[in-house]
């Protein structure tokens, strides 16, 4: 049986954060998730905000965190090597009420401490995008945007390169209390294994309340707000320099705003609905289209030309049943529970908090454990610029070096056969058709795949030796061929 | 009676009526051409239509194309065609014989690769070209 | 790095550049370049195994594969130079050409002349917004043809068909030949988008049923493809309630319209024609950047590759001539056309030289007149038994009919 110190349960970004944050002591620790990559979940299916902290309550943990996400990010995005741009956000407005609202979260946006937040009319909007729409708006300017799926691979790989084990398609099924007092510890079973540890860390996002459970913490209510989205081609990308927000409701709610990405795309949306099912992504041809009506006021330029994909995400909020009010974060640890951490709750802004809370849930092990400090801890992660933003003489270097430079596998974007092997023989060990386009983005542009997936799977048979059965698009059950034409 | 058929000799997909003196014959049947004689055709805009819904009234014949597997060739399979067409109902079971081909690298467009295909005239050739692949080329 | 010169340059070794190379040598133009992505020359042909190209052109039935063998094999008899494995990065509107090769390295090329031949891209589930889940077992027919017909790989069992494209249905049958199960193949239209052959080869002659005025209106399933329901759409295209049906399959091919791949025209700054969402150009194949020109699916989206293939040597006319005196006579005259007319090629003409005019039926009718005039005068009358959108048509024009003032106007009354 497999033993380890730590046992993570969940590789989206929060897990991922905290596998790395413990990696900078001596400690075993393994990542357990039940699908083929990280951040499938809800990590990678948002806005990709840099928030600044201006919505939530004053003194709360994601107030808290937040500010303190966003401050440290340039760095962090550094260190890690993932795109990143502090664009600023505006938050738009058309009416009193929506002044009201707008001036009610900058007054609690100042006492979060956000900086710099300040009214403007439509000349300067105007001035800083013509294409936002708006009569007046607040603007935010430590607000910026990251690649949410990046960033989790690149937490998850700078914890892979300090010594974190990562075990994908490990569905958590139960949790085994074994010993008292300073001989507690932990079998947690799979569907297929059961691994032993001293101590057991809840990130389990959507599914959090039951591992909460299975840890004999209580099982907190959680309730779905489901939002989905467009995704513009780059071409809308260009008319775009920073996120349009609506105000916000009374409660700082958001309902449909466009986004640039890192990567020059335009996200439109999301909107916001409640949903029962656990992992509902599902588009509607309903919220498509009032994704277009809404996301036209925010942005002016979209057009259905521009589309290019959909998708949605959940929320998973923890939420009072006597009131129903929506409640903050929840990071716990006690006796009751010994060597265990349970987060619940953790939704937006949960990919900017990912860092401040995975340090809180780290500190519950280090003042309890005292571990030795990892001398070998590298918090960089080293990567190599993509050829799609180098110069011309940078691509002719990069050719001469390495020919595998030269040959385009992706056309849309660019990416070339050096990068879609690199991005195969992955340090986490994923091999999904999804797993190589995030960490290359090949398939991701207009074409959606048109000219590259057929070599992008052929790629995946010929490194590792697969049978065309064997090849998964994103799911353990996703099988792309059901075998071949030909055979002898 | 009277029977419409889409040409496909061509792109026109000329739009063909047939008159027909007696009964249409069981399809597949392919002898009687005494049964069903034709009275007049119209709407083919060449002669080829006329033959073709000649030969459709008898017995339907078609053409396929698919792939035979080939090892050691620079692809793992090269595109074949039949060189006359087969009755259509026979479509499958040439199939299952083309299935079973293997060629070793290379191929050349216009080689037979099986003759007489089940005794029906006609032959199954390669309509690619697949050179053998270099041993120990680089990635 | 050093950079190259030729006289003209071919981004495309397919159809459209194999054609436009070769008819250029043949007009004395040898200082060529072909760059090609692929491995091999050919494009899209090398995967369309299927019968019946080159009865235009050849005056025979040929597969796609010997079609592109007979261009292939005259370029390099002529020895015409090209560069497979080398994709190009950028096309300046001064005419450089960059590109990237693992065989050849990183590629500059000054060119005289350009001749974009880049051909089409699929339309995508996410450009017509399918809703449901996002499971594997959905591709488009081009990509199901490469794998089945390239890669040997099959794609699945249990098949729906959305769109009825030719492509669509040509994998219908290329899909039941390879023991699958296509249950039917969906149109929104109220007509079919392929030809009228093709339904009769590839649909009726395997039992495949095809619905007209139907859609795809949800994917389900969360790994693997389970389901997709189909509704009915009214007449202006929207799914009525009610009508929906759940059809239980592991696979789910989209045939639902081509795309000209332009990119690189718009990084040399060409303008668009809205009609086409190919380049603007001229009855010589010019786009509104001097010297660039542009032929095949990357203009518009044709019915047959003979037609590409001719047009591709049409445009070698204006190339050659280009490359030889520098420059073009003007077009001043626009070419428009009524409501019933799509797709319509070129933008504009000089009124010097002979034309060909091209474009699409926005709807099928029969028994129609077309009509191409200048001012009142009515230069040329067509009358067609039957017009399919599915079909391209083509109306040559000849110069002496022509003046260099009005514009030129293609009507169809019916």
């Amino acid at each position: 049986m497999e033993a380890y110190d730590v046992i993570v349960i969940g590789a989206g970004v929060v897990g991922s954060a905290v596998a790395r944050e413990l990696t900078r002591y001596r400690l075993d620790i393994c990542v357990l998730e039940k699908e083929q990559d990280v951040a499938c979940g809800n990590s990678s299916r948002n806005t990709g905000m840099l928030h600044a902290g201006f919505t939530y309550k004053p003194g709360s943990l994601k107030a808290e965190c937040a500010v303190e996400g966003n401050k440290e990010f340039d760095r962090v995005a550094k260190e890690l090597g993932v795109p990143f741009k502090r664009t600023g956000k505006l938050v738009v407005g058309f009416t009193d009420r929506d002044r009201e609202n707008i001036l009610k979260f900058k007054a609690i946006g100042e006492k979060n401490g956000v900086e710099g937040m300040r009214m403007i009319d439509q000349e300067e909007i105007n001035r800083i995008d013509p294409n936002a729409g708006g009569e007046f708006a607040m603007y935010v300017p430590s607000s910026g945007i990251l690649d949410p799926m990046q960033y989790t691979i690149a937490l998850a790989e700078n914890a892979c390169q300090n010594g974190a084990v990562f075990r994908f398609g490990q569905k958590v099924t139960g949790i085994t209390r074994t010993g008292e007092g300073e001989e507690t510890g932990y079998l947690v079973h799979t569907e297929t294994d059961t691994f032993q540890t001293r101590w057991v860390i809840n990130c389990a996002g959507m599914y959090a309340s039951e591992i909460s459970g299975m840890l004999g913490y209580p099982v907190y209510p959680v309730k779905g707000f489901k939002g989905e989205y467009y995704v513009l081609d780059k071409k809308a990308g260009a008319f775009l320099s920073i996120p349009v927000y609506p105000a916000p409701n009374e409660k700082g709610g958001f309902s449909t705003h466009a986004t640039p990405t890192v990567d020059g795309n335009v996200l439109v949306g999301p909107d916001s609905y409640l949903t029962e099912d656990r992992e509902d992504y599902i588009v509607t041809k309903e919220h498509m289209d009032g994704l277009f009506a809404d996301g036209r006021k925010m942005f002016k330029q979209m057009k259905r030309d521009y589309f290019i994909r959909n998708f949605a995400g959940i929320r998973w909020k923890r939420y009072d049943p006597e009131t129903g009010e929506i409640l903050d974060f929840l990071l716990e640890a006690d006796e009751a529970h010994p060597r265990t951490v349970n987060l619940v709750g953790i939704e937006s802004p949960g990919v900017t908090c990912a860092l401040p809370l995975a340090r809180r849930a780290a500190q519950k092990l280090i003042s309890r454990e005292h571990p030795d400090v990892n001398p070998d801890f590298d918090p960089v992660r080293h990567v190599k610029k993509r050829f799609y933003e180098m110069t011309h003489e940078e691509q002719a270097q990069a050719i001469a070096e390495d020919p595998m430079y030269g040959e385009i596998v992706c056309r849309c974007e660019t990416v070339t056969k050096a990068e879609i092997l690199a991005a195969i023989h992955n340090p986490l060990g994923v091999h999904t058709v999804t797993g190589i386009k995030n960490r290359t983005r090949a398939t991701m542009g207009r074409c959606q795949g048109g000219y590259c997936e057929t070599r992008i799977t052929e790629m995946i048979r010929e490194e590792l030796g697969l049978e065309p059965e064997e090849v998964r698009y994103s799911k353990a059950g996703s099988r792309m061929f059901t075998g071949k034409v030909r055979e002898v | 009676m009277v029977r419409e058929f889409t040409c496909i000799m061509c792109p026109q997909g000329c739009e063909i009526t047939v008159e027909l003196e007696a009964p249409e014959p069981a399809e597949g049947s392919g002898k009687e051409s005494g049964n069903g004689r034709i009275r007049s055709v119209s709407g083919n805009r060449c002669p080829r239509g006329k033959e073709y819904v000649t030969q459709e009234i008898v017995s339907p014949m078609r053409n396929i194309a698919t792939s035979i597997l080939v090892e050691g060739g620079e692809l793992p399979l090269a595109s074949v065609r039949l060189t006359a067409p087969i009755p259509k109902g026979r479509i499958f079971d040439v199939m299952a014989e083309i299935r079973k081909i293997c060629m070793e690298a290379p191929v050349t467009e216009g080689q037979c690769v099986l003759e007489n295909v089940l005794g029906l005239g006609s032959d199954v050739i390669v309509t690619k070209t697949v050179e053998r692949i270099a041993t120990g080329m680089p990635r | 790095m050093k950079m190259k010169n030729a006289d003209v340059v071919i981004i495309g070794g397919g159809p459209a550049g194999l054609a436009a190379a070769i008819e250029l040598h043949k007009k004395g133009i040898t200082d060529i370049l072909i760059l090609e992505r692929e491995k091999s020359l050919g494009g899209i042909l090398r995967q369309c195994i299927h019968d019946g190209f080159g009865l235009t052109r050849f005056g025979e039935t040929l597969s796609g594969p010997e079609y592109a063998a007979r261009f292939v094999r005259q370029v390099k008899e002529l020895g015409i130079p090209y560069m497979t494995d080398t994709t190009v990065l950028e096309l300046t509107p001064d005419k450089k050409i960059f590109a990237s090769s693992a065989v050849h390295g990183f590629v500059e090329v000054q060119a005289k002349a350009v001749v974009l031949a880049m051909g089409c891209r699929e339309r995508t589930r996410g450009a017509i917004s399918i809703p449901g889940s996002r499971p594997a077992g959905v591709y488009t027919a081009g990509v199901a043809q490469a794998y089945i017909n390239l890669k040997n790989v099959m794609v699945g069992r249990e098949v729906v068909i959305l769109g009825s494209g030719d492509i669509g249905m040509i994998m219908a049958r290329r899909l039941t030949l390879e023991g699958a199960h296509v249950q039917g193949v969906f149109e929104i239209q109220p007509y079919p988008s392929g030809l009228p052959r093709n339904i009769e080869q590839c649909l009726n002659d395997y039992r495949i049923p095809l619905y007209l005025s139907h859609s795809v209106t949800e994917i389900r399933g969360k790994d693997r493809l389970e389901s997709v329901v189909v509704s009915q759409v009214d007449e202006n295209l929207n799914p009525i309630p009610g009508t929906e049906k759940e059809y239980f399959c592991d696979t789910l091919i989209l045939s639902v319209g081509l795309i000209p791949e332009n990119e690189l025209t718009w990084m040399a700054k060409a303008e668009q024609d809205a009609g086409t969402k190919g380049a603007a150009v001229d009855e010589f194949y010019q786009t509104t950047v001097p010297g660039i020109f542009a032929a095949g699916n990357v203009l518009h989206v044709h019915d047959l590759v003979d037609f590409v293939s001719m047009e591709a040597e049409a445009l070698a006319d204006g190339a050659a001539r280009y490359v030889k005196e520098g420059s073009l006579p003007e077009s001043r005259c626009a070419v428009t056309g009524d409501s019933m007319v799509g797709q319509l090629v070129p933008a504009r003409i000089s009124g010097e030289e002979n034309v060909t005019v091209s474009f699409r039926m926005r709807k099928p009718v029969r028994n129609c007149v077309i009509t191409v005039c200048q001012g009142d005068h009515v230069i040329k009358t067509v009358r067609k038994p039957k017009a399919l959108p599915a079909e391209m048509i083509q109306i040559p024009v000849e110069r002496e009919k022509l003046n260099n003032r009005d514009n030129l106007e293609v009507k169809v009354s019916w």
